[in-house]
C-alpha cells in the first residue's frame, strides 16, 4: 500500500542536512508551511539554502528559521517588506547570501527544474542590472537572457488537503508557489490542513498530482476554517481578532 | 507649480481609457485606485500576480482572509468567474502577452519608453525587485502613473533614466497629474494636458522637446 502520510512535522524533517537547498512556499504569510518550518527549526540543520519568493515576515515562519542563524543564503524576488526586519538585519550585517531573482523568473526557473528543463531564454530583466554578464540571444527580433533551472533538496509546501498518494489541492491565493515547488525538489513534503480518504478529491480539482510528493502531514485546520468553510475572526496575518463576542 | 488634477482624478481617466473585457493588472500603490474607478458592469479583469483573475475589492474586517491577497499583501475578494492559479501560469499570462494592460507607478520614464520603477541604487539599500520587470514587458500595452515631477521638483519623464532600469522601452503611455503623455519614436507626446498644463510649460518645465498631439486628440 502506498501510503505517503507521516505521523509528525517533526517525523516529515527529521532527515533534512546540513547545507540543503530548501523551497519554502509562500507569498508573504499566504501558503507558508509555518509547521514544518518550525519542525525544521526545532530539527536544527544549518547553513541551508532557502528559495521562497520574500525573507520573511514578523517573526514566525521563515523569519524565525532566519533569526535562528540557519540560513547561508536566500533566492527570493522580494526579500524588503515593511515585515522583514529579521532579513534587514542579517543582510545589513553581511550575514546572509542574496540572490535577488524577478518574481517571474523565479517563478519559471522552479517550474524549468521540475520539468527538466535545462535552460531557458526570457526577455524579463533584459538591459537591467539583474541580467549584466549573462549569455543574451535575439530570438524572434527580441533580445532574451539565459536562465538556469533552480532544483532544490527539499520543497516544503502548505495544502488544504491532501490524500495518501500525496494528491493536493490548495486554497485561493495561498496556492502561490506550491505546486511548482513540489515538482522541483529531490524530496516534498506537503502540510495539509486535513489528510483525507483516498478517492475523496475529486481527480478534476486535484492541481498537484501525488507524484510530486512525498510525504504529507496533516496538521489541522487554519484558524479561518471550519470544516472547510471560511468563519473569518481573523486579521491578514491570521491572527485571531477580537471581536465582541469574544470579550469577557 | 501650475495646477494639475488629484491622484483620484487621474485614477478615473486611467480608468476610463481601459476597454470593457480587458484583462488588466494594477501594480502596487498608486495604481491601485485605478480599480476604483472601474465601471462595475464593464467586466474589467483584474490580475493579481500572485495568482488570482478577478480580483474584487478590500472585504469588510470580519471577512478578511488570510488566503486571498494581492500582490501588495492587502485582503481582497474574488468576483464571480474568478479563478487561482500557481506563480509559473501567472507569469506566463503577463511573459506570454496575454495581459492587456497593466498600470504602474515610475521612478523616472525616458523618451524611448524606458522604465525606472524598482530601485533607487541608493547605498546600503536593500534590493527588491518583486515582479516589477516581468510586469514592464508583461502586458500589450504597459501605462505609467506617476507624478510629472518629484517632491525635490526634478522631472520623472526624463531623455535618459539616471535610475537602474526595469525595462527597456516597454511604456507606451504615462499619465500625470499635468497631462496624458504617449511614447512615439524616442519622443513624448502630449495627447491631453489637465488643469492649468499648457504643452508649452509641460516642454520647458521637463526641458524635452514634446510632440503637440493634443489636436489629434481633441478632432
Amino acid at each position: 500500500m502506498l501510503d505517503k502520510t507521516v505521523e509528525s512535522v517533526e517525523d516529515a524533517v527529521a532527515d533534512v542536512r546540513d547545507g540543503a537547498t530548501v523551497m519554502i512556499s509562500g507569498f508573504g504569510r499566504a501558503g507558508q508551511p509555518v509547521e514544518l518550518i518550525d519542525a525544521l527549526i526545532a530539527q536544527g540543520a544549518t547553513h541551508l539554502t532557502i528559495v521562497n519568493n520574500n525573507a520573511g515576515n514578523g517573526d514566525v515562519g521563515l523569519a524565525a528559521l532566519l533569526a535562528a542563524g540557519r540560513v547561508r543564503r536566500i533566492i527570493c524576488s522580494f526579500p524588503r517588506q515593511h515585515d522583514s526586519w529579521v532579513f534587514d538585519d542579517l543582510y545589513r550585517g553581511g550575514r546572509i547570501e542574496l540572490e535577488l531573482v524577478p518574481q517571474g523568473t523565479l517563478a519559471e526557473r522552479i517550474r524549468a527544474a521540475g520539468a527538466g528543463i535545462g535552460a531557458f531564454f526570457s526577455p524579463t530583466g533584459v538591459g537591467t542590472a539583474l541580467a549584466e554578464g549573462r549569455e543574451h540571444r535575439e530570438l524572434n527580433g527580441r533580445m532574451h537572457v539565459i536562465e538556469y533551472p533552480i532544483h532544490a533538496d527539499l520543497a516544503l509546501i502548505a495544502a488544504l488537503a491532501a490524500d495518501r498518494w500525496g494528491n493536493l489541492v490548495f486554497r485561493e491565493t495561498a496556492r502561490n508557489f506550491g505546486p511548482i515547488m513540489a515538482t522541483a525538489a529531490r524530496v516534498t513534503i506537503a502540510q495539509a490542513d486535513a489528510v483525507v480518504p483516498l478517492g475523496s478529491l475529486d481527480p478534476e480539482s486535484i492541481v498537484t498530482p501525488g507524484i510530486f510528493v512525498n510525504r504529507v502531514v496533516e496538521v489541522g485546520e487554519r484558524a479561518w476554517l471550519r470544516d472547510g468553510a471560511f468563519i473569518g475572526g481573523v486579521d491578514v496575518d491570521g491572527v485571531p481578532v477580537e471581536t465582541e463576542g469574544t470579550q469577557s | 507649480m501650475t495646477a494639475g488634477i488629484d491622484r483620484r482624478e487621474l485614477a478615473a481617466r486611467i480608468a476610463g481609457s481601459i476597454p470593457e473585457g480587458s484583462y488588466v493588472n494594477l501594480g502596487i500603490g498608486a495604481p491601485t485606485l485605478v480599480a476604483d474607478y472601474l465601471p462595475r458592469d464593464a467586466d474589467v479583469i483584474l490580475h493579481t500576480e500572485n495568482g488570482l483573475l478577478g480580483m474584487g475589492g478590500a472585504p469588510s474586517a470580519d471577512l478578511v482572509d488570510p488566503d486571498l491577497i494581492n500582490a501588495g499583501k492587502q485582503p481582497v475578494t474574488a468576483v464571480p468567474g474568478a479563478s487561482y492559479f500557481h506563480h509559473a501560469d501567472s507569469f506566463a499570462m503577463m511573459r506570454g502577452g496575454h495581459l492587456d494592460v497593466c498600470v504602474l507607478g515610475a521612478y523616472q520614464v525616458s523618451e524611448r519608453g524606458d522604465l525606472a520603477n524598482w530601485s533607487t541604487g541608493a547605498p546600503g539599500a536593500i534590493p527588491a525587485v518583486g515582479g516589477a520587470m516581468d510586469l514592464a514587458l508583461g502586458a500589450k500595452e504597459v501605462i505609467v502613473m506617476t507624478d510629472l515631477l518629484t517632491k525635490e521638483g526634478e522631472p520623472k519623464l526624463v531623455a535618459d533614466c539616471t535610475y537602474p532600469l526595469t525595462g527597456v522601452a516597454c511604456v507606451s503611455r504615462v499619465f500625470t497629474g499635468h497631462a496624458e503623455f504617449r511614447v512615439l519614436e524616442g519622443r513624448f507626446a502630449v495627447v491631453e494636458t489637465y488643469g492649468e498644463a499648457t504643452v508649452e510649460w509641460l516642454a520647458n518645465t521637463l526641458g524635452l522637446t514634446l510632440i503637440d498631439a493634443t489636436k489629434e486628440h481633441a478632432s
